[in-house]
């Protein structure tokens, strides 16, 4: 059973990066625009994911490790510097400033990272719009150039889409890799259960802080592609706003899940687009709807299916153990 | 010799009640303490005051002539200190065998050799061992949450000895364990003992698996030690028969 | 000098309704491990629900009555009923995180039903100003510092010399032993989202017209709750009340003294110094220690 499972998930997972790679070769202009949004906003969420669904912690400047990234690859690109350079800048910016947050949030027990990481967001906002040497305050900073990849140019969205594909394709494996590791699996103890966690020796605070500052990493890591994606950044999108956004990613395709930031990263891009006829309510009744979900699966709509999935699983063991002993039974 | 675990004057006091009250004994390596009391008398808050979930009030523990009093129980671990506990604690989403893992991995290498080495951290044949000896060989790759409990509560005990410990603190291992289980747990324990020079402190209700496993019992009452000595002794001892029949 | 002796005064004046939201927001966390991040847009709702009824007709004192009795219904009755106790089996960080929900849905129904633009308020206390030690000092500040302090020392006395705030000091410290005591835990819990329904009704009635009525300022008052509770000692309601007076003083300071555009940022860097320093807050004990 196990056997077909396996098949049918490679399978699909074929299918799928199959048709992230062909089917937009139709998309005109806006759709390539739209679908490189979700790339980048997977890698935030999947940051987000590791703080919050791994780890369980809550974080609020995921938006502003997103603009750190922005500004990094904006700032330095704009005056020459190749994209890669800003990735590193904002990979190493963004570690430490989570680890500074979360070392003395993290010490206490109760969700002080989650007013911290507010407190941060705010601050961080105020030093985009403050600074205009650095980042040209409200005025923002515009002409951002496009990378190029191998040799390629990524001017134009298809290839800037296939850039963002790829980038979202690495940060995956390396994902994988994470959870598949023994930190991995630290993690999962010390959601599950911190204090058994603690007494096998695993160090829950340093576990904890260093999914936290992974996390913001990984902000940073989208957001040296979101400016070249807008090409114009100024500091209204990184507000407490897209930290929430964010947030909610997470929680609706599912907290702790590795394809949850998938789902709740295309949720949340795609629908302001279905649900443009609600004019402005669409936000209002997005959050109703989040609540609804959490009061139904705190752990979002992979949640659900896990929950289905696994129901089936007992209900066919139960079935083949009620049926099993009839079979001894009748055999001569 | 120096004694593995020395308790000198441990107490603990919660607003106006004092759970523990100046307990002090000693533990020879290689021995088995046995720690009984009726309800409530403060042996397990005493065992999470050694073991670093609670902070005490008062006195000092030193293990192998080390003070680790009011350590993180994470850091008394890796100085070869484990424990199991009352109510099982078990991770029900993984496998018998990365239960073992999870237990055994923190006990060598770094944190970078964690992230970048292998999935497993080089120990499924460890694990593979303890579950070899702990009985526990169909059931290696099963989720731990569809173990029967007196299974888990045998894996709660292999998880408690992956790490190599010099001192295992083995809270009520014998509670809700049917009796051919407890037979295959105590046999076990004395089998980790005596190979390993491991050295034990059960708290238990358990009076059979007590006198039979331990070298020395220790009885506690009301926060404080009503009496030491080998079981015979503490089973003949008035204070000690007057204390349980009391409550 | 006058002019700190003006911000004083103003800083107080604005901390009192500070302390009293986050003795609120203290309360919810202490009953019932509710952490409200929508505690700030509780404190910007009241005031829309009262400008509702008075462009409905009602006279200004008809319109408080009828906005603290929405208050109590909907951020009290409604929020404990339909959003806290199915959440609250989760966990508490499923609920914390649907009271930030909860936040975006309220900022955006006031929008969208209201106004996106800043509304006028009408204040319960006469303009003017007063003589006071010699200095001139609005009669606002002063009017909104007595009432909120009535209100601080109201709710005190009440949790301290009677019967019902004793069982809900003892339900705050620990639900399991005020239970097996005969305590009502249930109806205590209720009583406490009551209250702070009261609570922000009567912070949003005394800020609104400092303010002005607009969709978004649940935010930076929740901040200012939030911080005034921690750096006050997350656990105790004199911490909230000494963090709510502290950031209202810090924040009026800050504006007169440091440049306008980082005025903000003075109460978020003593938060996380506080957190960095402190983290039981200025008048909290230190806890039991952490796993």
């Amino acid at each position: 059973m196990t056997g077909t499972m396996r098949y049918l998930q490679i399978a699909l997972g074929v299918v799928v990066i199959a048709g992230l790679v062909l089917v937009p070769m139709n998309f005109n202009r806006y759709g390539l625009f739209i679908l490189s949004q979700w790339a980048v906003m997977t890698i935030a969420a999947m940051g987000l994911n590791l703080t919050l669904g791994y780890a369980g912690q809550v974080s609020l400047a995921q938006g502003a490790f997103v603009g750190i990234g922005a500004y990094a690859a904006a700032i330095m690109t704009t005056q020459g510097a190749p994209l890669i350079a800003a990735l590193v800048v904002a990979i190493i910016l963004c570690f430490a400033v989570g680890w500074l947050l979360g070392y003395p949030a993290l010490r206490v027990q109760h969700h002080y990272l989650a007013f911290v990481t507010l407190a941060f967001s705010t601050l961080a906002f105020l030093v985009f719009r403050n600074e205009e040497w650095l980042t040209k305050g409200i005025y923002g900073i515009s002409n951002i150039p496009r990378p190029h990849v191998f040799g390629f140019a990524t001017n134009r969205p298809l290839p800037f889409y296939y850039l963002c594909l790829g980038s979202l394709g690495l940060v995956s494996l390396a994902m994988w890799w994470l959870i598949r590791s023994p930190w991995g699996r630290a993690f999962l103890a010390l959601r599950e259960n911190p204090i058994r966690a603690l007494s096998l020796g695993i160090d829950t605070r340093r576990y904890t802080l260093m999914a936290f500052a992974i996390g913001s990493a990984l902000g940073g890591v989208a957001g040296t592609l979101y400016a070249p994606l807008t090409q114009y950044i100024d500091p209204v999108p990184f507000n407490l706003s897209l930290s929430l956004d964010l947030l909610m990613m997470v929680i609706v395709g599912g907290a702790g899940f590795f394809f949850g930031p998938f789902l709740g990263a295309m949720i949340a891009v795609l629908l302001p687009e279905w649900l443009r006829f609600t004019q402005g309510y669409y936000l209002m009744l997005y959050a109703i709807a989040v609540i609804l979900l959490l009061i139904y699966s705190p752990t979002g709509i992979l949640g659900i299916l896990d929950r289905y999935l696994s129901e089936r699983r007992t209900k066919t063991a139960s079935a083949l153990r009620a049926v099993a002993p009839s079979r001894l039974e009748t055999a001569p | 010799m120096t004694a593995v675990l020395e308790v000198r004057n441990i107490s603990k006091r919660f607003g106006g009640i004092t759970a523990v009250d100046g307990v002090s004994f000693e533990v020879q390596e290689g021995e088995i303490l046995g720690l009984i009391g009726p309800n409530g008398c403060g042996k397990s808050t005493l065992f999470n005051c050694i073991l670093g979930q609670l902070t005490p009030s008062g006195g000092e523990v030193k293990v192998d002539g080390k003070l680790v009093t009011g350590l993180r129980a994470s850091e008394l671990n890796r100085l070869g200190v484990s424990r199991t506990f009352q109510l099982l604690q078990v991770f029900p989403k993984l496998s018998v065998r990365e239960n073992l893992i999870l237990a055994g991995q923190e006990h060598q290498g770094s944190m970078l050799s964690r992230l970048f080495g292998p999935s497993d951290a080089g120990l499924t044949e460890a694990a593979d061992r303890m579950i070899g000896f702990f009985k526990l060989g169909h059931l290696a790759g099963e989720a731990a949450g569809g173990l029967s409990y007196g299974q888990q509560k045998l894996l709660d005990a292999a998880m408690a000895f992956m790490g190599g410990p010099r001192l295992v603190l083995l809270d009520e291992p014998a509670g809700g364990v049917n009796l051919t289980m407890l037979a295959d747990l105590k046999e076990r324990l004395a089998a980790i003992n005596r190979e390993k020079r491991a050295t034990f402190v059960v708290i238990e209700h358990n009076m059979e698996f007590v006198m039979s496993l331990c070298s020395r019992v220790m009885v506690m009452a009301e926060g404080r030690v009503l009496a030491m000595g080998c079981p015979a002794e503490v089973r003949a001892n008035p204070a000690v028969i007057e204390a349980y029949l009391g409550h | 000098m006058s002019n700190l002796f003006d911000l004083l005064v103003a800083g107080l004046a604005t901390g009192a309704i500070y302390a009293v939201v986050a003795v609120g927001f203290t309360l919810l966390w202490q009953t019932s491990q509710t952490i409200n991040f929508a505690q700030g847009e509780f404190v910007m709702l009241p005031a829309f629900l009262m400008l509702a009824a008075m462009q409905a007709g009602a006279p200004f004192w008809l319109a408080i009555v009828i906005g603290i009795l929405l208050s109590l219904l909907l951020l009290g009755l409604g929020f404990k009923l339909l959003l806290v106790d199915p959440m609250l089996r989760h966990g508490v960080l499923p609920l914390a995180i649907a009271t930030m929900a909860l936040a975006i849905d309220i900022k955006e129904a006031v929008k969208q039903f209201f106004s996106a633009e800043a509304s006028p308020f009408p204040s319960v206390v006469p303009a003017g100003d007063i003589s006071l030690l010699g200095h001139t000092v609005s009669l606002q500040s002063i009017g909104v510092l007595v009432l909120a302090i009535v209100a601080v020392v109201g709710l005190t006395l009440f949790l301290n010399h009677t019967s019902i705030g004793h069982q809900m000091q003892a339900t705050a410290q620990n639900p399991t032993v005020a239970r097996i005591i005969g305590v009502p835990v249930e109806r205590m819990i209720l009583l406490t989202f009551l209250i702070n329904a009261l609570l922000v009704a009567l912070a949003s009635l005394l800020i609104t017209p400092i303010y002005l009525a607009k969709f978004s300022s649940g935010e930076v008052l929740g901040q200012a709750a939030f911080i005034a509770a921690i750096v006050g000692g997350f656990n105790q309601v004199r911490g909230a009340i000494a963090g709510g007076l502290l950031i209202g003083v810090v924040d009026n300071l800050a504006a007169a003294y440091v440049s306008t555009q980082y005025r903000a940022a003075v109460p978020l860097i003593l938060l996380i110094a506080v957190i960095l320093f402190r983290p039981q807050g200025l008048l909290g004990r230190p806890e039991e220690r952490t796993v």
